[in-house]
């Protein structure tokens, strides 16, 4: 069976014999690069047309079916289309900030690339603080847009910031107690160790009612971190024309755009490794039978599916509730999710010592 | 805010979120729902909405007899000038002379399709239509005389 991880070995076994391993190191590197370019690429396709085709399905439409077979093709013609456009700079813009900021937003969601494990062995780095090292490198990427809104000099765009400042910062606590609630159960912060403690049942089904409410809590809280709606006061259509993003235009606007939607992924992944078992096949306690016939299932599979069924949640989210006011945001913060999820982390703590859990 | 107002707060939420999702649920896996009619491909099978509103026509049974008397409501009815009526004077059998409609003017250019017309034609001689491919090269052409030629007041209709 043809799986990511005998082809990472094939590779690597290839470099190794042939060119030395300092070389084989190097080659790797720019290889990883590729690979996750290229996933930016396919991503940022995919769901554009995703979102474009769901959207229309939930507001009874038909959406985009005029480019391509069914639309396929519709946005990477989009693509080629702001590829092709200008990018403007204004001219009261801060030149320097101004086109520094969609690198920021970007790299940023490269950088969490890192230690998110797609398949069984599948990992670019297996770092021992795998989710803490995705919560703080996330939230780099609300300094791009505070530079975006600073650096545009347009009051809707600093205003787009600013908000998105205020919402990021304050939806990253209870998205972080959310994680720390799982970590209770599993002890470790590494990917691969979380991972494998969900072997014989998803956390979700395993951690009871308190792995439940940190689920919810965790979605919201990152449908609010990644400025999508309900929760997209910082980009706004009806208010601020486009938020932080107004003055951009062509491929810098691109790489907002595909930034916004690569921290949808990625969010959606630590979601999927967190409650659902990462690339773990859907495994019941001890029955050996039932557990080997999930396996055949190749774990990239498993890995993706879980992820785009999380993204189709989010997207769901988006397509039904109306935006919320600023000030409803921040109450919804600070007055609901962290009470709750400071109370549900308590409750996890007292699951994890009595050993309620499997 | 007591705890028991918070709870039902988080509850009531709750349940209200989850019941909007399920519509947009229902929708979702239910793409027969969909309505969009994709115009210019389905021009013969193109179907409308049962109040959707395209011109005002004039009624023509098979004898080519109409029901306008000329009365002229549907021109005071009209909020913006559309219906212009031309009336002239028949002789009756009996000698009397007798108000009757001799060309009905309609601006299609101007109509908003409010139906204020329709509903205060007394005889019901004007309806509304569902055409609404109505782009001309010259808007000299949007201005339609709704009588058809040689038409006349149907009997009896007073």
């Amino acid at each position: 069976m043809i799986s990511l991880e005998a082809l990472k070995n094939e590779v690597q076994n290839w470099l190794q014999l042939h060119v030395g391993s300092t070389m084989a190191l190097i080659a790797e590197s720019v290889l990883l690069g590729i690979l996750v370019i290229a996933l930016f690429a396919v991503l940022g396709l995919l769901l554009v047309f995703m979102e474009r085709k769901v959207s229309a399905v939930m507001q009874i439409r038909l959406g985009p079916n005029r480019v391509g077979p069914k639309g396929w093709l519709q946005t990477s013609a989009d693509t080629l289309k702001l590829m092709l456009k200008e990018g403007l700079t204004p001219d009261g813009a801060d030149k320097f900030l101004f086109n520094l900021a969609p690198f920021i937003i970007m790299i940023a969601a490269m950088l969490i690339m890192v230690p998110v494990a797609f398949a069984r062995n599948f990992q670019i780095w297996d770092i021992n603080i795998g989710v803490l090292y995705i919560s703080s490198v996330a939230s780099i990427s609300v300094i791009a847009i505070l530079m975006a809104g600073w650096s545009s000099n347009n009051k809707y765009s600093l205003l787009g910031a600013m908000r998105s400042g205020a919402q990021i910062i304050s939806y990253e606590l209870s998205a972080g107690i959310a994680v720390i609630t799982m970590i209770i159960l599993t002890g470790s912060l590494s990917v691969n160790d979380i991972i494998a403690s969900q072997e014989n049942g998803w956390w979700i089904f395993k951690g009871h009612i308190p792995a439940i409410i940190a689920f919810v809590i965790f979605m919201i809280a990152v449908t609010a971190e990644t400025n999508r709606a309900p929760f997209d006061l910082a980009e706004a259509e009806s208010e601020l024309t486009a938020g932080f993003h107004t003055e951009y235009s062509g491929m810098k606007f691109a790489l907002f755009f595909l930034a916004e939607y690569i921290n949808i992924f990625i969010v959606c992944a630590v979601a999927a490794i967190l409650f659902f078992g990462g690339w773990m096949p859907f495994h019941i306690g001890h029955w050996q039978a039932f557990n080997h016939i999930m396996d055949y299932i190749p774990s990239s599979i498993w890995f993706f599916g879980k992820t785009f069924f999380l993204i189709g949640l989010i997207m769901w989210f988006r397509w039904t509730f109306p935006r919320l006011r600023i000030d409803q945001l921040l109450n919804l913060e600070w007055k609901y999710l962290l009470p709750i999820s400071l109370l549900n982390m308590l409750l996890m703590t007292i699951v994890a010592i009595l050993k309620w859990y499997l | 805010m007591s705890i028991q107002q918070y709870i039902q707060d988080v509850y009531g939420a709750i349940k209200s979120l989850l019941k909007g999702m399920c519509v947009t649920g229902y929708y979702f896996l239910h793409p027969k729902e969909i309505i969009t009619e994709q115009y210019p491909d389905n021009r013969a099978t193109l179907k409308l909405a049962e109040r959707f509103k395209g011109e005002v026509v004039m009624l023509h049974d098979e004898n080519n007899e109409h029901a306008c008397t000329g009365c002229t409501a549907c021109e005071l009815a009209c909020p913006n000038g559309t219906i212009k009526i031309i009336t002239q004077f028949d002789i009756t059998p009996e000698g009397k002379k007798k108000k009757a409609l001799n060309t009905f003017v309609y601006h299609l250019e101007l109509c908003t399709m409010c139906n204020l017309c329709v509903e205060a034609c007394p005889t019901g001689a004007i309806v509304m239509a569902q055409n609404f491919e109505h782009s001309v090269y010259d808007r000299k052409q949007l201005i339609k005389t709704l009588n058809k030629p040689g038409s006349k007041l149907r009997a009896g209709v007073e």
